[in-house]
């Protein structure tokens, strides 16, 4: 599948680009015409992501992070997000709702949250080389738009 | 200030504003741990009404406040909690634990 518009954007793993990763993918998903609940659910989603990276991906020290924004026909969003840290090495148990090993400043949530807010949620990765998360989502057509 | 709190005897209100992620989760959960240590209160009321954006960091957060508060049998109520915020704490199921007004 080609896509119509793509833009890709890498930044420091610091967690003040959390907010900045989320107001971006927002930006670009504007041209689908979303709904203020579908906005939100595409900026929850990547803050979920984006925060994995730096919380999981880069404990110790600071990488980047790298997000590919693309549109497909039928109002397709993809938001990617990868990482060239430390891997998952269990990628099931880490989709599992309340596990974490993050702390308590951390819910365990943030995969479901994508699961629940997007429609396909893809992870590969590989320990010591890093994680890619592909998030899917169709934009609804409202009436009038083109 | 993203924390907002204010004690009278053993009841605490604390009010939440802007957004709520991991970015500023810590200084948020100092903060309340501060406050919930001076005032070991019996009542918290924590209002959301000021959020405009949270994502899990927020379920982190509400979870210890409830855990903090049940330890000493307190009672806690979410109060003006906005639909974005109110949509991820219900997809991690909160609204089971935690009473939303």
């Amino acid at each position: 599948m080609k896509a119509i518009n793509e833009a890709v954007l890498t930044f420091l793993s610091r967690s003040a680009n959390e907010g900045f990763a989320r107001t971006t993918a927002a930006c670009f998903a504007a041209q689908l015409d979303p709904t203020l609940e579908e906005v939100n659910d595409i900026k929850t989603a990547v803050s979920e992501a984006v925060t994995n990276c730096i919380v999981h991906a880069y404990p110790d020290r600071l990488g980047t992070i790298t997000m590919r924004l693309r549109l497909f026909e039928d109002n397709i969003l993809e938001l990617q997000i990868r990482d060239k840290g430390v891997g998952i090495p269990d990628v099931e148990q880490a989709r599992r709702p309340m596990y974490t090993t993050g702390g308590e400043e951390r819910s365990g949530m943030g995969f479901t949250i994508m699961e629940s807010f997007m429609d396909v949620v893809r992870v590969r990765s590989s320990p010591g080389k890093g994680t890619a998360v592909t998030m899917r989502r169709k934009i609804s057509r409202r009436m009038g738009g083109g | 200030m993203a924390v907002m709190c204010r004690a009278e005897g053993r009841t605490l209100y604390a009010a939440l504003e802007g957004e709520v992620d991991h970015h500023r989760a810590r200084g948020i959960l100092a903060e309340l741990d501060r406050q919930m240590d001076a005032a070991r209160p019996l009542q918290v009321t924590l209002d959301l009404g000021g959020v405009t954006f949270m994502d899990s960091s927020g379920i982190a957060i509400l979870l210890r406040l409830h855990r903090r508060t049940v330890q000493w049998a307190g009672m806690l109520r979410v109060i003006h909690v906005p639909e974005q915020a109110g949509k991820v704490l219900r997809a991690a199921g909160l609204e089971r634990l935690i009473t939303f007004e």
